[in-house]
């Protein structure tokens, strides 16, 4: 059985000043930006689910109405859901590859560059 | 312990076929695991595979850890015999990896190293904040371990003919073995295997009798979902509307929003989730590793919208509810219906490998958080020595909760503890989720709040569960002529979760210690840029 233990290489040990960074107007906007995206898009899935939830557990009429065959409301809006989590997904990545990580790694290039 | 009669499972299954299948799965994942072990030496591979998975590879073991034997043969039963009732699982299921991937996903790689404890404890006092978070983490895992193993017990009377209480024990025995060696062999790299290859194979089956059954339609989904309503006898027409299972009265509707609510808010605090994180090299492939997992698990559960419709049409409810394994048998069945004997134990094969790579990834999460959480920073305070032996204290803990996991198995074996699930749902939106948030999110969040919301919710979960008609009161309860049912509902996220919000909230501001503002500062920079993040390594 192995034992050994990986030594922790940390490369920004030491006297990286942390408070410094987090009050940078660089890192400032970055929060700004992950939060401006991430808070409303969760409390908007969450409401969508919940009506969702909702509807399913207390409008079984309207729920059961038939659209076309025997394609019911109830199966649109559960399919809708499938569609929203996809393309929330989508948006997200998006988001985050243009407005998220080019300020990250700028950030963590000045930091752990300052060490090397 | 039931009849020793030995009888055929389903019918026309050739248990000799079926168990062949299977053989041929462990042989190959065994192989693959040995191979894996070469490079298994350090706590890194052995907790976290040295963190060189890609984003997708990581995605594909995601879905394979996530969709349980539970979410497949589970959820196209519920909705064979309850319709619409059943397709609700899955969306909550599906949903709940947006809160994986909005708040939590990248943040946790960032800052963590091995388990959500690292986490929490990351700018707390280490003993307090990580003994409570391995405590939560142990209790999850178990819950959700015991009801893996329990049903092993039920899936062999179904799909080998297994129905002697001591065949099934034996069965259990040896899931419990194989899972013990892949874990203890192949630590996180190796169970890693097993669930891309499970997922892989759970998938294509499921697509291949997803086609196989819209082409019986002609493509035209109306036309299945009518034939589903044909064959559904007097309450047919309530298969395509919610309401069938849960629709009663008004506690059952409560307690179907309660489930919702811990199901969509669960995932993101499921510990063995949770660890995949720290397998990939970096925050952008924790990204990506969870827009393959939405990906595979939205499309799986489509899968299975057509597969229990398709059940309940082709098979029909009366033969589901005859079966051996009621519910659980409507997937197995199709199989059979649609490609004979062949499918059929390919189907069987398919669920046990499932169930055998979610043990083994609960079996690696529950002693990685004792190891590395309970021995090496809390009972040994982090010393260099004790993180020598780390990786032997891990395998050993794998040994022991994987012999505990099997007698819990065999004990249970026979009862229902399907609710075991829905309580490590809960646990883990109670006590985990509100607690991963607060120190993620929350400047002033501190020590006492940690401890506050994690074993508040914890502990809150498991009265309300202990006072609920899953335990007493009746028929369906583990003992029904007692009666200590005062709390109604059978899911107590409704009242759980915002209790833990609550506490974590209040412990924060009625105590004393102050938050280390310099600590949060680290923490901050550290989880949004990735600096210091822990790296992969080269073999």
């Amino acid at each position: 059985m192995g034992t050994t233990q990986d030594t922790p290489v940390d490369p920004v040990e030491g006297d990286t000043d942390w408070s410094a960074v987090q009050s940078s107007q660089e890192f400032v906007q970055l929060r700004r930006r992950l939060r401006g995206f991430v808070f409303p898009m969760a409390g908007l899935f969450l409401a969508w689910y919940l009506l969702y939830v909702l509807l399913a557990d207390y409008a079984h009429g309207f729920m059961s109405t038939k659209l076309f065959g025997n394609i019911t409301v109830g199966l649109v809006f559960g399919l809708l859901q499938f569609v929203s989590t996809f393309v929330i997904t989508w948006l997200y990545v998006r988001y985050a590859n243009r407005n998220l990580d080019p300020a990250a790694e700028r950030i963590r290039d000045q930091i752990e560059g300052d060490r090397a | 312990m039931r009849t020793t009669t030995l009888a055929e499972g389903v019918e026309g299954s050739n248990s000799l076929l079926n168990i062949s299948i299977f053989g041929a799965f462990v042989l190959i994942t065994l192989v693959i695991v040995f191979r894996a072990s070469r490079n298994t030496k350090t706590a890194t591979d052995y907790y976290a595979a040295g963190r060189a998975f890609t984003g997708p590879q990581n995605g594909i073991a995601i879905s394979g850890d996530y969709l349980s034997a539970a979410s497949f043969l589970g959820i196209a039963g519920a909705i064979a015999i309850n319709g619409y009732d059943g397709f609700l699982y899955s969306i909550g299921f599906l949903v709940a990896w947006l809160v994986a991937l909005l708040l939590v996903a990248e943040l946790l790689r960032n800052t963590g190293k091995f388990t959500m404890a690292d986490v929490l404890s990351f700018r707390m006092k280490q003993g307090p904040v990580r003994t409570a978070a391995a405590i939560s983490t142990l209790a999850v895992t178990f819950f959700y371990l015991l009801a893996q193993m329990n049903g092993a017990g039920g899936l062999v009377a179904l799909l080998l003919g297994v129905t002697s209480g001591v065949g099934q024990a034996v069965v259990i025995t040896v899931v419990g073995v194989i899972m013990i060696v892949y874990v203890l062999i192949g630590g996180m790299r190796g169970t890693t295997w097993v669930q891309i290859i499970k997922a892989v194979l759970l998938i294509v089956g499921a697509a291949a009798m997803t086609v196989w059954v819209l082409g019986h339609y002609g493509f035209n989904l109306s036309s299945l979902l009518g034939d589903a309503v044909a064959h559904g006898g007097k309450s047919g027409e309530a298969l395509l509307g919610p309401g069938k299972q849960y629709g009663a009265t008004g506690v059952s509707r409560l307690d179907f929003l309660s489930l919702g609510i811990a199901l969509v808010l669960g995932t993101a605090g499921l510990p063995h989730v949770l660890m995949r994180f720290y397998t990939v090299p970096t925050a952008k492939e924790a990204r990506r590793s969870v827009v393959w997992a939405i990906g595979l698990i939205g499309v799986f559960y489509l899968f299975t919208l057509v597969l229990g419709y398709g059940a309940g049409a082709l098979v029909g409810p009366d033969k589901i509810n005859a079966a051996p394994g009621k519910v659980n048998s409507a997937a197995p069945l199709l199989a059979q219906a649609l490609g004979g004997p062949v499918l059929l134990g390919f189907i069987a094969a398919v669920a046990f490998a499932t169930i055998l790579a979610v043990v083994a990834g609960l079996t690696i999460t529950a002693s990685a958080s004792f190891a590395h959480d309970v021995y090496v920073n809390v009972i040994k305070k982090g010393s260099r020595d004790a993180a020598k032996s780390e990786v032997k204290v891990a395998r050993w803990s794998a040994v022991v909760i994987g012999i505990v996991s099997i007698i819990g198995g065999i004990v249970t074996n026979g009862q229902n503890v399907a609710f075991l699930v829905a309580l490590a749902f809960a646990v883990a939106a109670s006590a985990n989720l509100p607690t991963i948030l607060y120190s993620l999110f929350w400047k002033r969040f501190n020590t006492s709040g940690a401890v506050w919301s994690i074993y508040g919710g914890l502990i809150v979960t498991v009265v309300l569960i202990v006072f609920s008609p899953v335990v007493s009161g009746t028929k369906t309860s583990i003992w029904p002529d007692a009666h200590f049912d005062w709390f109604p509902l059978s899911n107590p996220g409704i009242v759980s979760i915002p209790v833990s919000f609550l506490l974590g909230y209040l412990g924060t501001v009625l105590s004393k210690d102050k938050a280390d503002a310099a600590k949060y500062a680290e923490m901050e920079v550290r989880a949004l840029t990735g600096a210091g993040a822990e790296k992969a390594i080269e073999h």
